[in-house]
């Protein structure tokens, strides 16, 4: 059993799995979307004075920080227990760009060139993680949404803005893979 | 007990997550690169079984653990917002393969270096809640 949930899982399972758990938070009077924790966060530091976005009893959220809590623990969980994460076997077509980028072939989930401490002592590193970080949060709460609020939940309640904002995560993931990786990288 | 239930679900997520790789950098590229069905497969099921979930809810009228009525409140029909919030956010997703469950399930997954785009991520939507009143 450990040993057959431990191959990656097939996207249909996955799916399956991940609409499972927005079920789940329906079922318990919550509502799936991952990035209101950056806003409870903000809160909790104080944020009230700067804006009435952080202005709101974060206390009410403590719910979703448990979820972000156990989402830690699930990645641990995997890694440790359900270590059949070896390299992702990405298509050919993109292992052929990557390389084109200087990217080399997966040998885990991360490419080392991007997630590692040295990643962080060149400019390119810089962009990758800090700018890259930043315009998700900044995005996401621009757009009211993540990809669980917006692409999953959104999508399943059939609401026409969260299918708008799906499309503005393509707009800039398009462009920024397409037209800004080959000169950051 | 109240709060249990909530991390196995946050487990159950960073699991599936980790196990479906749709953690990984290189998923991400590949989708933006139109190479590979994996992730449209996985989003397409989570949407496509999540359709006929709230469908049934809202026919049967059925209730959460507190016997309240589970609801869908509509969101604000202004566009703006949707679109460039979706684009910045969009670029994010690309340059960092993250997006915000993904950082924290990277981080228990040993690739610690996340913290870092997670405090940026941070201070991203502290920076929106700075800037708001001024945008679009």
């Amino acid at each position: 059993m450990i040993e057959f949930i431990s191959q990656p899982w097939p996207w249909y399972t996955s799916g399956a799995v991940i609409a499972f758990v927005m079920i789940l938070l329906f079922y318990f009077g919550k509502t799936f979307g991952f990035s209101s924790n950056f806003r409870t966060l903000c809160a909790m530091a104080g944020g009230k004075k700067q804006s009435a976005l952080f202005d709101f009893d974060w206390r009410s959220q403590t719910w979703n920080l448990l979820f972000l809590v156990g989402s830690i623990i699930g990645g641990y969980i995997s890694a440790t227990f359900l270590s059949g994460n070896g390299a992702v076997a990405i298509a050919d077509a993109t292992l052929n760009d990557l390389a084109a980028l200087g990217i080399g072939a997966p040998q885990g989930l991360q490419p080392t060139e991007i997630f590692s401490w040295n990643a962080l002592m060149s400019v390119q590193g810089w962009i990758m993680l800090l700018a890259g970080g930043f315009l998700v949060g900044f995005g996401s709460r621009y757009a009211g949404g993540c990809t669980s609020g917006h692409a999953i939940t959104g999508l399943s309640t059939l609401q026409m803005p969260s299918l708008v904002a799906v499309i503005g995560f393509f707009i800039g993931g398009l462009f920024t893979t397409h037209v800004l990786l080959p000169i950051i990288l | 007990m109240k709060a249990l239930k909530y991390i196995l679900a946050g487990i159950l997520f960073g699991i599936v997550m980790t196990k479906s790789e749709a953690i990984s950098w290189y998923r991400i590229q590949e989708m933006f690169r139109f190479q590979s069905f994996h992730m449209y497969g996985i989003i397409g099921t989570a949407v496509a079984i999540g359709v006929v979930a709230v469908a049934i809810i809202k026919k049967f009228k059925l209730s959460d653990t507190d016997g309240s009525p589970i609801l869908f409140p509509d969101k604000e029909k202004t566009w703006m917002r949707y679109i460039l919030g979706g684009t910045i956010f969009g670029m994010g997703w690309a340059l960092t393969g993250a997006c915000p469950g993904p950082m924290f399930v990277n981080l228990g997954y040993g690739y610690f270096v996340f913290i870092v785009v997670i405090i940026a991520a941070i201070f991203g939507t502290y920076a929106y809640g700075f800037l708001m009143k001024k945008l679009p």
